[in-house]
């Protein structure tokens, strides 16, 4: 029943959008309080360039000052805007085998992204390489489920970040995955994985409850979805509640949109993910509007 | 004063209902994926601050290093080829005084994988470029100390499957069959009371392509030498390439 309400609703917002953007699209901007942008990219793998003309699968596809032109013109459009990645910007062409990945901090900093996550492959020149190559990183980078306490990276990761955006507050942590087996030991050094789930439930407690975030978003670089029962995006968003959307990596996994996961709530978790190689940059907008104590009705999801 | 403090608390209490009733609320979520293609005009600034690293990538890349002949790819012959016999050749070449400095042994022989030979290399000028092209991966180079018995399991393992897995410092007829007719390590049949040093990749160490035989290493020695830098320092030291297929590893017919 709940459902169908739901389904009634989505249409019928549709339909009104459909019509307003057509009679008057300023009208329609103003009837929510507030509108929140989350652009997102992953596993950029160092495709600082587009790839080449006679490339078998994505000829002149991606490029860095292409994604910036985007960001800026949608910026432009809604400053309340925030820019994330899930991880894996390291190892791919020779901007990384040249410089360990100073160029792509650096870029991923001009092009104002807030926050990273740390992906296996960020470990490929040693944990010690991420720490020299933070001091070009003007972004948070994000982990919760790394020990790090015994490596050089101690201090410089944070669980999560708290981002005030026009008066919301967006709760931002991140997830890595298991890296034995994945990565030489010798690479990830003294780098300890805990149990992601756990750890999400941990920092959904903190960000929604300690600290009132209206959205909580998760990077991830832990994969969409495997046969095995290696943990994956929708087995977090199936065990957690309180996560709006996970932002995904590592499986390289294009969807034609988002995926809708029915959560420990009941409610609807978010995940997207856009591929890889910066061939895509994922937009999710966030509207809010001031209720006037009648209870919170079903959020219209139109992915 | 009692009357200010009432006033207080009624503005606390109007606050607090305020807030409440200004909390924002989710209402609506929309979703898309943008692609970045040729449509998008790429941001000036950003162009000309990668500009210089490019430059500087590409002039490296373009870097000649050495010369061959003829053009060599991994499909050339069936059992070994040009470019495998070079790219294990260059492996003893350049780890063995490495080892032997620092280990104060020999390495004995040298296997690679058919799959990690990523691109061919043409006729003409060799350059950095073609070492990103044959090994764009970052594994080093790896030492392993197997028995008699393990070296035995390689050889099976060569046998059975038939691919130009280059080797080096090695020599292995099979029969028709893919029964071993002979090997020879370092000039010589296998002593079965001796361990054998075998240079590889640190893939196929940790069971790449099936080679499951490197799991019983007695020891396990790290170069810390990345096989890509080791190939631009081979291609360095030589002029001009002239390896070629020959008999290492054959089947008699």
């Amino acid at each position: 029943m709940k459902r169908r309400t739901f389904i009634n609703q989505t249409i019928k917002v549709s339909s009104v959008i459909g019509l307003s953007s057509v009679v008057n699209p300023t009208i329609w901007q103003k009837s929510y309080d507030k509108h929140i942008t989350i652009l997102h990219t992953n596993d950029v793998h160092s495709h600082i360039d587009p790839f080449p003309n006679n490339h078998r699968k994505f000829p002149n596809r991606g490029g860095v000052s292409r994604r910036y032109n985007l960001i800026q013109q949608i910026k432009a459009e809604n400053p309340n805007t925030l820019l994330l990645d899930a991880g894996d910007a390291f190892q791919g062409t020779p901007y990384f085998n040249f410089y360990g990945g100073e160029l792509e901090y650096k870029l991923m900093s001009k092009m104002g992204y807030q926050a990273s996550t740390i992906g296996n492959h960020e470990f490929d020149n040693g944990i010690d390489n991420i720490t020299a190559q933070l001091q070009h990183a003007k972004f948070d980078l994000l982990n919760a489920n790394y020990d790090l306490s015994n490596t050089s990276l101690d201090g410089l990761v944070k669980p999560y970040q708290i981002y005030e955006v026009d008066g919301i507050s967006i709760g931002v942590f991140g997830l890595g995955i298991e890296l034995e087996g994945l990565v030489s030991k010798n690479l990830y050094g003294e780098t300890k994985y805990i149990n992601p789930i756990e750890i999400a439930q941990d920092q959904v407690k903190i960000l929604k409850q300690d600290h009132q975030c209206d959205l909580v978003i998760c990077l991830s670089h832990l994969g969409y979805q495997y046969q095995s029962d290696k943990i994956s995006d929708i087995q977090l968003a199936k065990s957690t509640k309180d996560i709006d959307l996970i932002i995904g990596g590592h499986t390289h996994t294009f969807l034609d949109q988002p995926s809708k996961v029915v959560n420990q709530a009941g409610k609807i978790t978010l995940i997207n993910q856009v591929g890889w190689a910066g061939l895509n940059l994922g937009r999710m907008d966030f509207y809010f509007n001031k209720i006037n104590g009648k209870g919170v009705k079903d959020v219209v999801i139109e992915v | 004063m009692k009357t200010q403090w009432f006033k207080i608390i009624i503005l606390l209490c109007f606050a607090v209902l305020m807030s409440c009733q200004n909390q924002p609320e989710l209402v609506k979520i929309k979703g898309q994926q943008i692609a970045i293609d040729s449509n998008l005009t790429q941001d000036k600034s950003l162009e000309e601050y990668i500009e210089p690293y490019r430059n500087a990538i590409q002039e490296e890349m373009n870097r000649p290093l050495s010369y061959t002949k003829k053009a060599m790819f991994k499909s050339d012959n069936p059992l070994n080829s040009a470019i495998g016999n070079m790219m294990a050749d260059a492996v003893y070449d350049m780890a063995n005084p490495i080892f032997y400095t620092r280990h104060k042994d020999s390495i004995d022989g040298v296997l690679l994988n058919y799959g990690g030979i990523r691109s061919g290399i043409n006729q003409g000028v060799i350059t950095t470029k073609t070492a990103y092209n044959i090994m764009p991966f970052e594994n080093m180079v790896a030492v392993a100390e197997l028995d008699a018995q393990s070296i035995k399991a390689m050889i099976n393992y060569l046998g059975k499957n038939q691919v130009a897995h280059p080797i080096s410092n090695m020599q292995l007829r099979i029969k028709n069959n893919s029964e071993i007719l002979d090997f020879k390590i370092n000039g010589k049949p296998i002593n079965d009371d001796k361990t054998y040093f075998i240079a590889t990749s640190d893939y196929l160490l940790q069971g790449g392509d099936n080679m499951i035989f490197f799991k019983n290493a007695k020891q396990v020695y790290k170069l810390d030498y990345k096989l890509r830098n080791l190939f631009i320092d081979y291609f360095k030291k030589q002029d001009t390439i002239s390896s070629s297929a020959d008999q290492r590893f054959v089947k008699i017919q």
